[in-house]
């Protein structure tokens, strides 16, 4: 004989239900949960562009191939690539495809009763029985009225009494897995619906929140320009204390003037590492400081072509920086210095020269001056810090104190002299990032109700006790036989059924 | 007295107390090592602990109480000559977390038989204070400007005793694998005479489980908290930097372990194998982040 194995036909519907059915199982969340978590490693070790983005250029001109790779595989931004996204938005469906039929239930249950009175106590955890000589009713009764105060669910059951407590860990547990929920919607709407900028401000200059203000502006999906608070931040006074032990920072403050947009008056405020200025959902913080070398550069008629504070890019503690002055109205040639400054100019054998203190002291400005094409109108955007000396030559160097003046040597093509550089001192610049981030509340509200359903879900105590009556084997006994027992995952079962024969007992000796 | 002689008195403080700690563990060992010469003449397991042993067991609790008690005085004092809470570099971190170590242990001593545990307590404990005292210790300094926060008090000190009870999970965890071994196929223990005075297996189990569901809430607090002082601090409350990517991980491991234990029934050796991954990943946070790592955390002040 031969059996022919038949396969039942699953269709479209029911392997979608199929697949719904396994991704909403615990064990695929568990997979899932594990997996987010593996996931979300090599982002910790592998720099990240949007964190990084100098040590991302470095790794691609350290290992190009493995860079290439990398960069298929989305390792550089990680945290925003599809497959991790793919990841954390599958163990969401998964969450919701759980949590919500089980929401639906456990409201259903609100007035449930506890379950009957199985038929063999004595299989329970934490069986008694003892003799009485109260008759049934009156045990039942005193159960009743000790439980109740104890504010538990109860059923009566034919001569048996079933009780119930710790619903609310159900409660808590479905309360901690839909406030992940809540954090999600929180975290998507102040990405969709957020910006984030920054720019760089001297001290006395004044930054006006519009786009073109902005160094750097990434938006997100729906956010609307209208969005931007109109205000105005003038950079009064940058204050930076260091410890003269470690020239370790230990204070930075800023004095800002905020003008909102149709106010003629302006508020004097503080903004601190720690203590940002707030605009509605819209913050601005205080992220970087540095020195901006003020310079005017005038041409070989004695014109000035060029003239104010040029923030340069710190490079260390003492904050040595790096930067670089183009003059593009320079005639007949164009005008790039290639500039470093040192707030507090030192000099030693093995370094040469450096910056011994972060603090302007002794401040010197070193050039070096390139004639030339500065490539401006090739509509390559360029780095304000720094100067692509392809199409240019190097005339001199030289190194300014404040005050002092340097005549630039031409070149060949030129007049003996293109022109002349002063150094008129130095200011700060600090920059502002300017943050908007619609979700945070729902975010923040999120967090906090997950952390109260999870200390309801590991700590209320979830427990059922049985107390039957059964009448005394031996007739002529006028009292009956007291069995206990209950259910639970938590500890101090024992206890509180040692508090209820107690009780039992108790009022018996009363009653005598 | 002036910061300088605050930071000498921690100083002596540590160092008196890492004195003490090792006699208490010289204790714990000859606790552990009289249990190998007591032949077992009687079945009864209550027999096999002599009374050389509880001696032993005894002085080492009193010894780790006092330096329990000197290790506080050396953390309050580093506290007091810097003028700020103790935790601010690698050096105060690591003291400070040896502290919450030595205190969750004498904690779940006065509820639970964990007697056995001293031995592996106190020499964690001095392998901690003698990596700080030698490799991490830094003169006493003031905060960085992101530092100046009552957030420092808030989520580094709930991270830091989450870290200790975490640790304490885990060597339970440990124990539970090796006693794991000494079980046959048909559920019989055949425990060498050390392991004897240890307990059951379920306990065990039992025992690591409550650590890690009491002190799990602490720690998903301590990553919120450090969430709003990034929010405040740094423009954002989440950014993946290396230190809150391990922090997830952490968190997501433990979050896989309960949901293991409580919903997917998973008990003794898996449940073990996973309490001690997520423990790792969170010494690997502590010692390679801060040390190693970029990122933003990075106070170790080495």
């Amino acid at each position: 004989m031969s059996y022919e194995i038949k396969t039942p036909e699953l269709g479209t519907i029911g392997l979608l239900r199929w697949l719904w059915r396994q991704l909403t199982s615990m064990r695929t969340a568990l997979i899932l949960l594990l997996l987010l978590g593996v996931a979300s490693i090599p982002g910790s070790i592998i720099p990240q562009r949007n964190q990084d983005p100098t040590q991302v250029q470095q790794y691609f001109a350290n290992s190009p191939t493995l860079a290439k790779v990398f960069d298929k595989l989305s390792l550089f931004n990680l945290y925003s690539s599809t497959w991790f996204s793919a990841i954390y938005l599958l163990l969401f469906i998964s969450l919701i495809g759980c949590v919500l039929p089980r929401t639906w239930e456990h409201f259903k249950n609100i007035s449930a009763l506890p379950p009957q009175t199985p038929k063999n106590l004595i299989r329970l955890e934490e069986f008694r029985s003892f003799e009485s000589q109260k008759n049934a009713d009156e045990i039942l009764d005193i159960a009743r009225s000790h439980f109740s105060k104890r504010r538990y669910r109860i059923r009566d059951c034919e001569s048996s009494v079933a009780v119930e407590k710790g619903f609310i860990r159900e409660s808590g547990n479905l309360l901690f897995h839909l406030s992940l929920i809540g954090i999600l919607i929180g975290v998507s709407a102040g990405v969709l619906g957020g910006m984030r900028g920054s720019a760089i401000v001297n001290e006395g200059e004044s930054f006006t929140n519009v786009a073109t203000s902005y160094d750097t502006l990434s938006a997100g999906r729906f956010f609307k320009l209208s969005d931007f608070p109109p205000v105005t931040l003038k950079v009064v006074k940058f204050t930076a204390v260091y410890d003269p032990r470690t020239n370790a920072p230990l204070d930075y403050s800023l004095i800002v003037d905020v003008t909102e947009s149709g106010k003629s008056n302006s508020r004097r405020l503080e903004v601190k590492v720690n203590k940002p200025l707030t605009f509605g959902s819209t913050r601005v913080y205080l992220q970087a400081n540095g020195f901006s070398p003020k310079v005017t550069v005038r041409d070989n008629t004695g014109k000035i072509v060029l003239s104010g504070a040029i923030p340069f890019l710190p490079q260390d503690g003492n904050l040595s920086s790096i930067g670089a002055i183009k003059v593009p109205d320079l005639t007949p040639t164009q005008l790039g210095i290639v500039g470093s400054f040192l707030p507090t100019a030192d000099r030693d054998k093995i370094r040469g020269g450096f910056s011994s203190y972060p603090e302007a002291l002794n401040p010197r400005l070193l050039m070096a001056a390139w004639l030339g094409d500065l490539g401006l109108d090739t509509g390559v955007p360029q780095s304000v810090y720094r100067i692509n000396t392809k199409n240019m030559e190097r005339v001199g160097l030289k190194s300014l104190a404040p005050g002092e003046v340097w005549t630039i040597p031409g070149n060949s093509s030129t007049a003996d002299v293109s022109g002349t550089i002063t150094f008129d001192g130095v200011t700060k610049w600090v920059n502002l990032q300017i943050v908007r981030d619609p979700g945070k509340p729902f975010a923040l509200l999120g967090a906090v109700f997950a952390l109260l359903g999870l200390l309801i879900s590991l700590f209320a105590r979830r427990r059922r006790i049985w107390i039957r009556t059964v009448l005394g084997e031996n007739a002529s006994s006028s009292g009956v036989i007291v069995e206990i027992a209950g259910l639970s995952r938590s500890p101090g079962l024992d206890q509180e059924i040692d508090d209820l024969v107690k009780v039992l007992k108790e009022k018996k000796g009363d009653d005598e | 007295m002036s910061k300088t002689d605050w930071a000498t008195l921690s100083n002596n403080f540590v160092y008196s107390s890492m004195g003490i700690i090792f006699i208490a563990f010289i204790s714990f060992a000859f606790q552990t090592a009289w249990t190998f010469r007591v032949v077992p003449l009687v079945v009864d397991n209550s027999n096999t602990k002599s009374i050389k042993q509880t001696k032993a067991g005894r002085i080492g609790i009193a010894l780790s109480i006092l330096g329990f008690i000197f290790l506080t005085a050396g953390v309050v004092a580093r506290g007091v000559s810097a003028g700020r809470v103790p935790w601010g570099n690698m050096y105060e971190f690591s003291i400070t977390g040896a502290l919450a170590f030595l205190f969750a242990y004498l904690v779940t001593l006065k509820k639970y038989n964990v007697q056995w545990l001293g031995l592996v307590v106190t020499i964690s404990v001095l392998i901690t204070l003698g990596t700080a005292v030698t490799l991490l210790y830094v003169p006493t300094a003031p905060l960085a400007p992101a530092l100046k926060s009552t957030w420092l008090v808030i989520h580094v000190s709930a991270a830091i005793i989450s870290g200790g009870v975490f640790l304490l999970a885990n060597c339970v965890a440990a124990a539970y694998l090796i006693m794991d071994r000494y079980q046959d196929e048909d559920g019989n223990e055949n425990r060498p005479n050390w392991a004897k005075q240890l307990p059951t297996l379920e306990q065990l189990d039992q025992l690591s489980y409550r650590l890690v569901a009491l002190v799990f809430p602490l720690w998903t607090f301590s990553v919120i908290a450090g969430a709003i002082w990034a929010e405040a601090a740094w423009g954002r409350y989440w950014g993946w930097d290396p230190k809150e990517t391990w922090a997830f991980i952490t968190w997501v491991a433990y979050a896989a372990y309960l949901h293991a234990r409580v919903t997917a029934g998973w008990k003794g050796k898996r449940a073990a194998w996973l309490c001690l991954f997520a423990g790792s990943t969170f010494l690997f946070n502590y010692v390679y982040v801060n040390i190693w790592g970029a990122g933003r955390h990075t106070y170790s002040g080495l």
